[in-house]
């Protein structure tokens, strides 16, 4: 029994889980068989059967988990790849960034208070319109709970992938730039995949939205949150 | 690959050295990914020796989020307790993020259109 919960065997099984619930997805084309959460839920479901605690099941996840800083830095390739496209409209697209990270947190944090969330949970959703590896890097920094926010983000994701494109259609947002922009900046890598479907141009905004709002809340997240707290 | 993973490193730990000489609660990995874009931008980087990892990386980039997902075992009691006011918090402020990112560009660039149609037409009146 000693080898369920071997550091290698708990890699693999993480590794294999992962990759089976996204070919899951290929095949099936479901947005909601996210891969992510399947794996979550798998592992945790393996890790109460057997009764492996989270500490031990992260001695072989931080072998995973160490290469989310790594990402992040390679995310600077596509930043770097798009910084051309935004020269002549940078300053649209780094307000319309701004606007939005900024009135997003504060609602978000307003609307926790009045219904009632406590203080570590409302740390932990600051960041949850952001690509997963900053929004955790930022709420660690604000001293939040990074496996909630984790959750949300995947959740906020979905919601961007299923009704995002809905959304701006019935706010009258119809330019592709604008449009790809807040895709990305709303819902990260999930509402990007729905952009880059619905074209070029409106991937191309929302990958750049993607990364400029991980940036802008990264910057700004810890100073605003401290203010409204 | 692997002087690849190098470089990547490289530029992670030096991300975390100016945090750490500045002082500040920052992401270091944050100051990695703009000294990455720098470094590409003026040429001390070249992309063909960064393209392949980064590629592989941000196209596996769900994988990586699995074990601190795990980590919701531990916080069951937190989410069952304050379940409606996360869901609401998140969805409300999430269409917001959406409504004001893309009507805030299209403002500006209405204003910025509009400017240089007067302009035209000042020059053309003239």
């Amino acid at each position: 029994m000693e080898f369920l919960s071997n550091r290698f065997f708990l890699i693999a099984l993480t590794v294999g889980v992962f990759f089976a619930a996204r070919s899951l997805q290929q095949k099936t084309r479901q947005v909601w068989l996210n891969p992510i959460l399947i794996s979550i839920i798998v592992l945790i479901s393996y890790l109460k059967i057997t009764g492996i605690s989270y500490d031990d099941y992260m001695k072989a996840g931080t072998m995973v988990d160490f290469w989310l800083q790594p990402t992040i830095v390679a995310l600077g390739v596509p930043l770097y790849l798009q910084l051309k496209a935004i020269r002549q409209r940078w300053l649209p697209v780094l307000l319309s960034q701004v606007a939005g990270c900024v009135v997003g947190i504060t609602v978000c944090v307003f609307v926790a208070r009045w219904t009632g969330a406590s203080e570590p949970i409302i740390r932990s959703l600051a960041a949850k319109s952001v690509t997963m590896p900053i929004a955790i890097e930022v709420t660690n920094t604000l001293g939040g709970v990074s496996a909630l926010t984790a959750a949300v983000v995947v959740f906020v994701g979905l919601f961007g992938n299923l009704a995002g494109l809905g959304l701006l259609r019935l706010f009258g947002i119809s330019d592709p730039k604008a449009g790809g922009l807040s895709m990305g900046a709303a819902s990260h890598a999930l509402g990007t995949a729905r952009a880059w479907e619905r074209g070029r141009m409106w991937g191309t905004y929302s990958s750049l939205g993607l990364i400029l709002s991980g940036i802008v809340t990264a910057l700004l997240a810890p100073a605003l949150v401290r203010w409204l707290m | 690959m692997l002087k690849q993973i190098a470089i990547l490193l490289s530029c992670l730990a030096l991300g975390h050295l100016v945090v750490w000489a500045v002082g500040v609660s920052f992401p270091g990995s944050i100051v990695g990914m703009l000294l990455m874009a720098a470094a590409l931008q003026m040429g001390i980087i070249r992309l063909e020796s960064v393209k392949g990892i980064s590629d592989v990386l941000i196209s596996n980039m769900s994988l990586f989020f699995v074990p601190n997902g795990v980590g919701l075992m531990l916080y069951f009691d937190i989410i069952k307790a304050e379940f409606w006011p996360i869901v609401i918090a998140t969805l409300v402020s999430t269409v917001v993020v959406f409504v004001v990112t893309g009507w805030c560009y299209q403002a500006v660039r209405r204003i910025r259109l509009m400017r240089v149609i007067r302009m035209r037409r000042a020059r053309t009146s003239i």
